[in-house]
């Protein structure tokens, strides 16, 4: 098994007469993902490579049965089109848009709270993978391996070095789930381990985190009472100066809070293995899972 | 994105915040001038630079006159101010603001900002002004008071009151406050502030409440729908690498190690500075080139990083996903070439086309060392750092 994407996903692509939109597409069919079209306001009826595009999320809904939608445009238009496909009623919205203000995503978790139905990825994220099955966002496919590790991260790339990690260690993985590095986020860490918790194929989790306000204390906190399959998590910016933002907007240390070395010892309280390096994520599993 | 104290009290005042009559001055002449118009028994002359604790370092000083108000912005224009925010090499202060004394009864504090875990602006309140508040945080966290504002409905006037009569305002000076807060809190949303802080907010004598002192921060991701707050960004303030990174899209903060590193990603390039730490070297800068970066983007980065003249080495660790490793290998190969770099470098690039990537660095006949894992590259990078 896996979350939240498998065989039975039926993809939207919003923005995808776009050239990411376009690109990551076809990667995503390339890859085995059931795209089912794509919404462009005012192309309606047109095809692009193939694929039908609507005017609006409702129609395309209603003409594909997609229950699934990733969002490739532009920052001024991403809350929108994340407000959209909620009210149109699908069950996984991924936003992989970077740099969407904090006022408009602020409005548009407002909005989502009222339509409980909709689970929001991102923004600003590379999107989940289950692999051998489906892709929605940008994670390379080839570098993945069906298995049983789940990976939950703040960060796209270093989601990447931990799978490649694993692949290279013999290791696959159920599904691969990048949350983004924003203030705002649909899902969390915790959102996350929930879903790996009830997928009894998900042996263990990878969990990455970063520098930046108090989701990785509280998924902390959570793993502690709740989570019984072995974790490893690696923070990244154990070296970041404070009031800085280290790229992502969430990523910075301010008022003394949000460090690294509080991160890592609350997960270490809560009986999480926690890797100083980040070379060690895959090796920190295999060890996890020996004993 | 940070401007100066005076460019948030117009905007803020713009909105309704009341704040002290005053003008900006960066010569010692107009300092004086500013000081005879706005008349009184005394005026403040406040150093503008993007970091707190000015008073201390001796920014902020009183005049009695238009003539002490001109002899003392000469003292203070042109002064390295260094501040517990500013860093040991401090910041050279170009412009003064002037502003009329008032009488103090109270030093209140109010800021509104973004709650995380929330996902809504919270506004806070404390009767502790004047202070330090992540010291007052610290220490006596009951003397901070908030308010979480639900963004669809903005800040209602019983939450401003609560504020008010908590921090210990009368009837009168509430009705006030409210006001204030209020204006304060559209301000935030229509400039889509990331920050507002006033810190005193006054009350003074007679019971008016004023914004002694302001900060604001702005949204970055939103500037592009205020190009009049754009236009405050003041680039002296910044360090010139950063200002130059950021015409190229790149993500680049300097720090005081030897070790360049350039990545793609923002948690791989954290977590790159970590393990090249980690190794027992010190990373001289954060870099991010993004996820779709191009070879040209690759060459400007790799000129950002060499300009820094403690790299001793340089790190580049890129994980392709979107970006391919031939593009990556190709764009650091003719940096090298142009630039003419003759310290080492260790690449480790993983991910689509890394083969041909390889390939390409080993038949450059150039000074690169390869590695195949992360920590394999911190620790030849550190070597070769000395």
């Amino acid at each position: 098994m896996s979350i939240l994407i498998d065989k039975s996903t039926r993809l939207l692509v919003q923005g995808l007469t776009g050239r990411e939109g376009t690109f990551h597409a076809k990667q995503a069919a390339a890859y085995g993902t059931t795209v089912v079209g794509g919404i462009t306001p005012g192309k309606g009826g047109t095809t692009h490579e193939g694929w039908p595009i609507f005017d609006t999320v409702q129609d395309a809904v209603r003409k594909t049965g997609a229950n699934a939608s990733v969002i490739f445009v532009p920052p001024a238009f991403a809350a929108d089109a994340v407000m959209e496909a909620a009210d149109a009623g699908l069950a996984l919205v991924v936003c992989i848009t970077e740099g969407i203000p904090t006022l408009d995503m602020m409005r548009a978790m407002t909005f989502l709270k009222e339509r409980p139905a909709t689970r929001l990825v991102g923004p600003n994220c590379p999107g989940l993978i289950s692999p051998g099955k489906a892709k929605a966002g940008i994670i390379p496919g080839h570098i993945c391996k069906e298995g049983r590790i789940g990976i939950v991260s703040k960060s796209g790339t270093l989601t990447y070095e931990a799978i490649h990690q694993l692949t290279q260690l013999g290791m696959g993985q159920t599904t691969c789930l990048g949350i983004g590095g924003d203030p705002l986020i649909g899902t969390s860490h915790i959102d996350a381990l929930k879903l790996f918790a009830a997928d009894p194929e998900t042996a263990a989790v990878i969990l990455i985190g970063e520098i930046g306000g108090s989701a990785e204390e509280e998924a902390a906190a959570w793993v502690k009472t709740h989570f019984k399959k072995p974790v490893v998590a690696f923070i990244a910016g154990q070296t970041a100066p404070p009031g800085r933002r280290m790229g992502h907007a969430g990523a910075i240390i301010a008022g003394g809070k949000g460090t690294a070395a509080e991160k890592m010892a609350a997960l270490s309280a809560a009986g999480v293995k926690v890797v100083k390096s980040p070379a060690d994520m895959g090796t920190g599993i295999k060890e996890v899972l020996r004993s | 994105m940070k401007i100066h104290e005076y460019q948030a009290k117009a905007i803020l005042s713009r909105h309704g915040v009341p704040v002290p009559r005053g003008e900006v001055a960066s010569s010692a002449v107009e300092a004086g001038e500013i000081a005879k118009r706005l008349g009184g028994s005394v005026v403040v002359v406040k150093a503008q630079i993007h970091a707190g604790g000015r008073g201390k370092g001796g920014g902020v000083k009183l005049a009695k006159s238009a003539g002490e108000a001109e002899a003392v912005a000469r003292q203070i224009l042109g002064m390295t101010l260094i501040t517990h925010q500013t860093g040991s090499e401090g910041r050279v202060v170009g412009r003064v603001l002037v502003e009329e004394g008032l009488q103090i009864a109270r030093e209140l504090y109010l800021s509104l900002l973004l709650d995380r875990a929330a996902g809504k602006p919270v506004m806070m309140a404390s009767a502790a002004g004047g202070m330090d508040i992540e010291e007052v945080a610290a220490k006596t966290p009951e003397q901070i008071i908030k308010v979480s504002i639900d963004p669809g409905v903005g800040l209602v006037p019983f939450e401003a009151r609560q504020l008010g009569f908590a921090i210990g305002l009368d009837g009168a000076q509430v009705n006030k406050f409210v006001k204030l807060a209020t204006s304060l809190y559209d301000a935030f949303v229509k400039t889509d502030a990331s920050l507002v802080e006033i810190n005193p907010l006054l009350v003074t004598a007679a019971g008016d409440l004023l914004a002694l002192d302001a900060k604001m921060n702005f949204d970055d991701n939103a500037l592009y729908r205020h190009p009049d707050i754009r236009d405050l960004r003041d680039l002296g303030e910044e360090d010139p690498l950063e200002v130059e990174a950021s015409k190229f899209s790149l993500n680049y903060i300097r720090l005081d190690g030897n070790i360049g590193c350039m990545v793609n990603g923002a948690g791989l390039a954290m977590a790159t500075m970590d393990i090249i730490k980690l190794a027992g070297g010190e990373p001289a800068n954060f870099l991010d080139v993004g996820g779709g970066a191009t070879a040209e983007q690759i060459r400007n980065a790799f000129k950002i990083l060499m300009s820094d003249k403690k790299v001793k080495a340089v790190l580049i660790n890129i994980f392709g996903g979107i970006l391919r490793c031939d593009v990556l290998a190709e764009g650091v190969i003719a940096a090298v070439k142009e630039l003419g770099v003759s310290a080492p470098i260790v690449i480790r690039m993983e991910g689509t086309n890394v083969d041909e990537g390889k390939r390409l660095l080993r038949e450059s006949g150039m000074n690169f060392t390869t590695a195949d894992s992360m920590g394999e590259a911190a620790k030849n990078v550190v070597q070769l750092a000395g």
